[in-house]
């Protein structure tokens, strides 16, 4: 206990011990000033989109801008989804963003484990040279990338879209960080009673990875989800497309009907929205974990 | 380890592969397979490749002619390409300080214990949430000459309204505000992780000691923080360098090339003029410049850590 005291009790001494000083007030309305100002330019915008998305053409771009539309026009969504295949680039966005997340987390625990646990020849080789992967900027590959995607014939394509995003060294290097901090016992004794590597791989490093692959699959999804620079260059045509790429185009097409571009900019942004507000425990360890363990 | 523990099924005679070494080495190399094929596919085989076909004369379809090193002789003359690599230096050398100041003073400001902490933590980090192609659509609007919502709040300010997005002097300035908007609450929430491992008796001990909250600050905060500082500084100044969705989407490289990043450039050689000899090039290139800087700042780091 007295050990690891917890951040409650270590904050009461402090609180009393300024407000001792009589400047308390002061610095907290300086504090609560700061913080207001700071909503407001981080806030804002998004606020500022959700009330344009239901805007009439006229209201959206008028002077002096009314903060509320005078009347909330849902007609606005029911275009974007009728005047474009939103919901398809949505589905598109929603498969691609999933299907890399699960692929990679298997794969990457996979490969943590075999790095972490298992005895071979070569094996911190290569695992080094999974690190030296980190190095490379994305942006810098896309030309060659390219090049081998359209190779395999996958330009156009859900694969496409999809395989290439799956390697990431980064997520082996912190799932076998993690599987090096959790204790062996659980492993030996399963193999003490004839499980089978696979076996513990499946039965007992996977459930005791639970809350780390948790973190990681919300960041993988954002990652991918939000992704553009890829989809822009490896898929034209439009039955592909994923919901960063039609909300682009669909600018493109409607320079002006800015009521109905924010209804788009709210619909591309409120599944990664509501799973922020949902899993945001989650996602801010997976913040710390990326950030503090690299 | 357990491949010496004597277990039960050793005992036994059994096929050569399923002794525990045999198992070892097979499940290890086997669970390895996916992720290090398609590394060596679409990572080295790319990087390798950018090398390779940088040696030569290529559009994508028909022949490629090996030029030898005629594309690294182009590009160090080709003014477009360092006019792109100067823009990117400002814009990365103006997004990452500021980048850094703010987030850093965004996590000391929910760091206080203000009433609504948790709420103000979520909004500031929400932007994040939102892609930099959402990002920059959204400020595209604010940003609209002369309505936008910017332009309204400067006018209550008596500033007339600005051309942010059509100036050639205030273009970058726009993508750095939203590249910024979007991208301070990750590094905040990692500043944050930082600060709350910081033990609360350093600040108690600082403050017996009479120092005040700038002292406590620039002797405790700042340098217990430096591993964090290392990685968000790193991580910012890798990603600001390849700066390349709010060009695409709000400025296409203008007005008059003014925010015409290199990776922009690199894209815009490779996929719409079909140089993709040139484009592999001006990657290799640009590869070599990240990589040159963000060595010369791990050591940076590290050479102050170690005072």
């Amino acid at each position: 206990m007295s050990s690891a005291p917890s951040r409650a009790p270590r904050e009461r001494p402090r609180r009393a011990r300024r407000a001792r000083r009589g400047r308390s007030w002061a610095d907290r309305l300086v504090l609560y000033v700061l913080a207001a100002i700071s909503f407001v330019v981080l806030a804002g915008p998004l606020l500022w989109m959700l009330s344009s998305s239901l805007k009439g053409p006229g209201e959206v771009l008028a002077s002096p801008p009314t903060l509320f539309p005078h009347e909330v026009r849902w007609q606005n969504y029911r275009d974007v989804f009728g005047q474009v295949p939103f919901a398809r680039y949505m589905l598109n966005s929603l498969l691609v963003a999933g299907v890399v997340t699960v692929l990679a987390l298997l794969f990457h625990s996979m490969a943590a484990y075999s790095l972490a646990r298992l005895r071979f020849p070569g094996r911190d080789r290569i695992f080094l040279a999974i690190l030296m992967t980190l190095m490379v900027p994305f942006t810098v590959i896309t030309v060659p990338l390219f090049i081998i995607v359209d190779w395999l014939g996958w330009v156009d394509s859900y694969l496409g879209l999809i395989v290439p995003m799956i390697p990431h060294a980064f997520g082996i290097f912190l799932l076998r960080q993690f599987y090096l901090s959790i204790p062996l016992e659980l492993e030996e004794a399963a193999i003490m009673d004839g499980a089978s590597l696979v076996g513990v791989y499946w039965h007992i490093v996977l459930p005791l990875s639970r809350p780390v692959l948790a973190a990681l699959a919300v960041f993988f999804f954002l990652a991918n989800w939000n992704n553009f620079l890829w989809p822009l260059i490896v898929t034209q045509d439009e039955a592909r497309w994923v919901v960063q790429l039609g909300i682009q185009r669909f600018t493109g097409e409607h320079a002006t009907a800015y009521n109905l571009i924010m209804a788009a900019s709210t619909c591309a942004a409120l599944p990664t929205l509501i799973l922020f507000f949902v899993l945001q425990k989650r996602l801010v360890e997976g913040v710390k974990l990326t950030g503090l363990k690299g | 380890m357990a491949a010496s523990v004597p277990t039960a099924a050793s005992r036994r005679p059994q096929p050569w592969w399923r002794t525990q070494r045999a198992q070892q080495w097979l499940v290890g190399y086997a669970f390895l397979v996916p992720d290090v094929l398609g590394l060596a596919v679409f990572i080295a085989l790319p990087i390798l490749g950018a090398v390779f076909i940088s040696f030569h004369e290529w559009t994508g379809i028909g022949e490629r002619h090996w030029n030898g090193l005629s594309n690294y002789a182009t590009l160090v003359h080709d003014a477009a390409f360092l006019e792109s690599l100067k823009i990117t230096a400002i814009y990365t050398f103006t997004f990452v300080p500021l980048l850094y100041v703010i987030a850093l003073a965004l996590a000391l400001l929910v760091n206080q214990g203000l009433k609504l902490t948790g709420f103000l933590r979520s909004a500031f980090f929400a932007p994040y949430m939102v892609s930099l192609v959402v990002a920059s659509v959204i400020w595209s609007f604010m940003l609209e000459d002369p309505a936008g919502v910017i332009n309204s709040v400067i006018g209550w300010l008596g500033i007339p309204p600005q051309p942010w997005l059509g100036s050639t002097r205030l273009a970058l300035t726009s993508v750095i505000l939203v590249t910024l908007w979007q991208s301070v609450g990750y590094s905040m929430i990692i500043f944050l992780a930082g600060l709350q491992d910081i033990p609360a008796v350093y600040y108690e001990a600082a403050r017996i000691d009479g120092a005040g909250a700038f002292r406590r600050f620039r002797y405790i905060t700042l340098p217990l923080l430096n591993r964090t500082s290392v990685f968000v500084l790193l991580i910012s100044f890798i990603g600001a360098f390849q700066l390349f969705d709010p060009i695409f989407v709000m400025t296409k490289g203008g007005p008059a090339d003014a925010t015409t990043t290199a990776v922009y450039y690199i894209y815009r050689q490779a996929f719409q003029f079909l140089q993709l000899g040139y484009a592999s090039a001006l990657s290799v290139a640009l590869f070599a410049i990240i990589l040159v800087f963000s060595l010369l700042q791990l050591r940076v780091f590290r050479d102050r850590a170690d005072e």
